[in-house]
């Protein structure tokens, strides 16, 4: 297959989808085709049910497609084993969601340090200390001890942005993640998110409802019925 | 899952604490029964009435057949008639530690008090001693080996039939066979705590009991001890067919208390596990549980990377825990209460004699408790992490988006 051009982290092409069995079955996606830049802020903005989150889920290997393909960092992985798709994740996609899905029981720095865990490419110390400085940059560097559910629900999707930057990755995937945050809160995350991956050289595909987020990114991308609208 | 972790410390503690039990009784019963009748006896000639038979002409093509004899087809004479000759050939056996010749006969002991019957055994003290527990058995009771050894006339009478008798030690009585009486006087009075055994043995020297019931030569049976008293059955099928007399192993001959002792034994050991099962289903329910209150979480582990195979493990992980800390303090209060349970007094009178519970502390109780706790805590583990590691990321997530 084509290697992917440098600058562009995530490609995928004609991607179909369908959800359901037998007469519930609906075709989700129809056929999408997208690519996503490095320091690039991609916005998907529709209507609920076009299938934006469907395609989220599919860039960021958590689904699969009934049909089409999807390369990350120049490998083809839609029809990739569980396994590869699963490392694929931990060390290129990192994931901000609606809702932050923080572990209750462990501390922030606990769920920044978590990914990083699981990659195992620094020691202890050295990913305490990333983690710490992920806090830091988004605000939280004097609550690193605290425990997720000490904070408040701006502070955990802040922790939940540190901890989708956590190994670096190359793209960063997020599903409405202001759409459970007050203006304040909202523009604070977004900004960071922004901020941060652009300061990294990151490819940010976020899903939003809000106008003037989606206004903000560098790109836009209208979807509707499972398509991209022209 | 705290309560599933108490049962598990209850069920390995109890599984300990009742085979410690059981089997104390039945290694007790052993070793009593071993320090009276010994590991094995030998009697009874065998005479075999079919025997091997030859055909199909001379020489090196000639064709033989051989018919060996069982059980049935065999003829027993009574006792042993040369016992020294078979003492030699026994000690040619690398597991036997001893044997000792037993002359056996019936009597009436007659005392200035009452008679009652008896048996004799005549004995060379010295060999007896060697496979028997004799000189516990006396030292249990009143008066002395030495006395013994030091008089012709001295018997050794079991406690209870000397209570019946009323007889003490240095007293005389007379022993009656057949037509022959005698004066003799007690040594020693021995107590094996098993009433079959005291209530009528009486053993007295090899010489004398010849004499007494006029057999010159010969011996009822040879009581033999062994290095490996395990090895019984198989030494006893080998002297067998080498010595052509009737060897009875002590697990043969007391088969059906033994037989009783390991059915008690499973019987508990099944009982027992019952509590470790329950345990078991009510840490599958709990763990069965997490996975559902945990969807999200696990969901969320998956995305930031974690494999299938790394959720099966945190809830193996999970079971793992409280398998080990269940096995561990399981172990504690076994050993505690076994401890506990052999200061309990109990009196039993009968088979043997025991005024405190009898326990047997051996690992392989431990092991069994830890195998069985090992299965149904890691199977009720297992089926909810499987369960938890098949959940597709994707379906989830999107089932919570709003």
């Amino acid at each position: 297959m084509a290697s992917l051009r440098s600058d562009i982290a995530l490609r995928c092409e004609k991607l179909h989808r369908y959800l359901g069995h037998d007469e519930g079955r609906v075709h989700v996606l129809r056929g999408v085709s997208f690519e996503a830049r490095r320091g690039n802020v991609t916005a998907i903005v529709g209507p609920s049910g076009c299938g934006k989150s469907t395609l989220l889920y599919l860039l960021g290997l958590l689904d699969q497609p009934d049909d089409g393909a999807i390369w990350i960092s120049e490998q083809l992985m839609s029809n990739s084993s569980d396994i590869a798709r699963t490392a694929a994740r931990c060390a290129h996609i990192g994931f901000v969601f609606q809702f932050h899905f923080l572990m209750q029981e462990f501390s922030a720095l606990d769920n920044v340090m978590m990914p990083m865990r699981k990659l195992g490419r620094l020691d202890e110390t050295q990913m305490a200390e990333r983690a710490h400085a992920l806090l830091t940059d988004v605000g939280l560097g004097d609550k690193a001890h605290r425990l997720a559910t000490q904070l408040s629900g701006g502070e955990q999707q802040r922790v939940a942005v540190a901890r989708a930057l956590a190994n670096q990755p190359a793209i960063i995937l997020a599903d409405e993640p202001t759409g459970n945050l007050d203006v304040k809160n909202s523009t604070l995350v977004f900004d960071l998110l922004t901020k941060l991956a652009k300061e990294n050289g990151q490819a940010v595909v976020l899903v939003t409802h809000n106008p003037e987020i989606a206004n903000r990114c560098d790109e836009i991308k209208p979807m509707r019925d499972g398509e991209f609208l022209p | 899952m705290l309560m599933s972790l108490a049962g598990i410390i209850f069920g390995v503690g109890f599984f300990v604490v009742t085979q410690a039990q059981t089997s104390g009784f039945e290694h007790f019963f052993i070793k009593v029964i071993l320090g009276t009748n010994g590991a094995i006896r030998i009697e009874d000639k065998i005479q075999d009435t079919i025997f091997a038979m030859a055909a199909g002409g001379h020489g090196a093509g000639a064709t033989k057949f051989e018919v060996a004899a069982d059980r049935e087809s065999r003829k027993y004479v009574e006792g042993v008639e040369d016992p020294e000759l078979l003492i030699k050939a026994l000690h040619n056996f690398r597991n036997v530690s001893g044997a000792s010749t037993v002359l056996e006969g019936s009597v009436i002991a007659d005392s200035s008090f009452k008679n009652d019957n008896a048996k004799i055994y005549g004995i060379r003290l010295d060999d007896h001693l060697a496979v028997s527990d004799l000189a516990n058995q006396v030292a249990r009771g009143t008066g002395s080996l030495d006395d013994f050894r030091s008089s012709p006339q001295g018997i050794l009478m079991g406690k209870q039939l000397a209570d019946r008798l009323r007889l003490n030690v240095g007293d005389s009585l007379i022993l009656q066979a057949d037509t022959e009486q005698r004066r003799y006087r007690v040594s020693a009075i021995y107590f094996t705590g098993v009433s079959d055994i005291d209530r009528v043995r009486i053993y007295m020297h090899l010489g004398e009991a010849r004499s007494l019931l006029k057999k010159t030569s010969g011996a009822s049976f040879i009581q033999v001890a062994l290095f490996d008293r395990e090895r019984a059955p198989q030494d006893a099928a080998q002297m067998e067919q080498v010595l052509h007399h009737g060897a009875q192993s002590w697990q043969d001959r007391e088969a059906p208390w033994l037989q009783a002792f390991q059915a008690l034994q499973i019987s508990a050991a099944l009982t027992v596990s019952t509590i470790i099962l329950i345990s078991g289903l009510g840490m599958f329910n709990t763990l069965a549980m997490i996975v559902i209150e945990k969807t999200k979480e696990i969901a969320i582990l998956r995305s930031m990377g974690f494999s299938r195979e790394d959720i099966l493990r945190i809830f193996v992980w999970l079971g793992a825990i409280v398998l080990v800390l269940g096995t561990i303090g399981g172990w504690a209060m076994g050993a505690g209460v076994t401890y506990g349970v052999s200061k309990l007094p109990i009196r039993i009178r009968g088979i043997f004699t025991t005024d405190t519970f009898q326990v047997y502390v051996s690992i392989w109780h431990y092991v069994v408790a830890t195998i069985t706790a090992a299965v149904v805590v890691m199977t009720a583990a297992v089926i909810p992490a499987r369960r938890a590691a098949r959940l597709e990321p994707g379906d989830i997530i999107r089932g919570t988006s709003g």
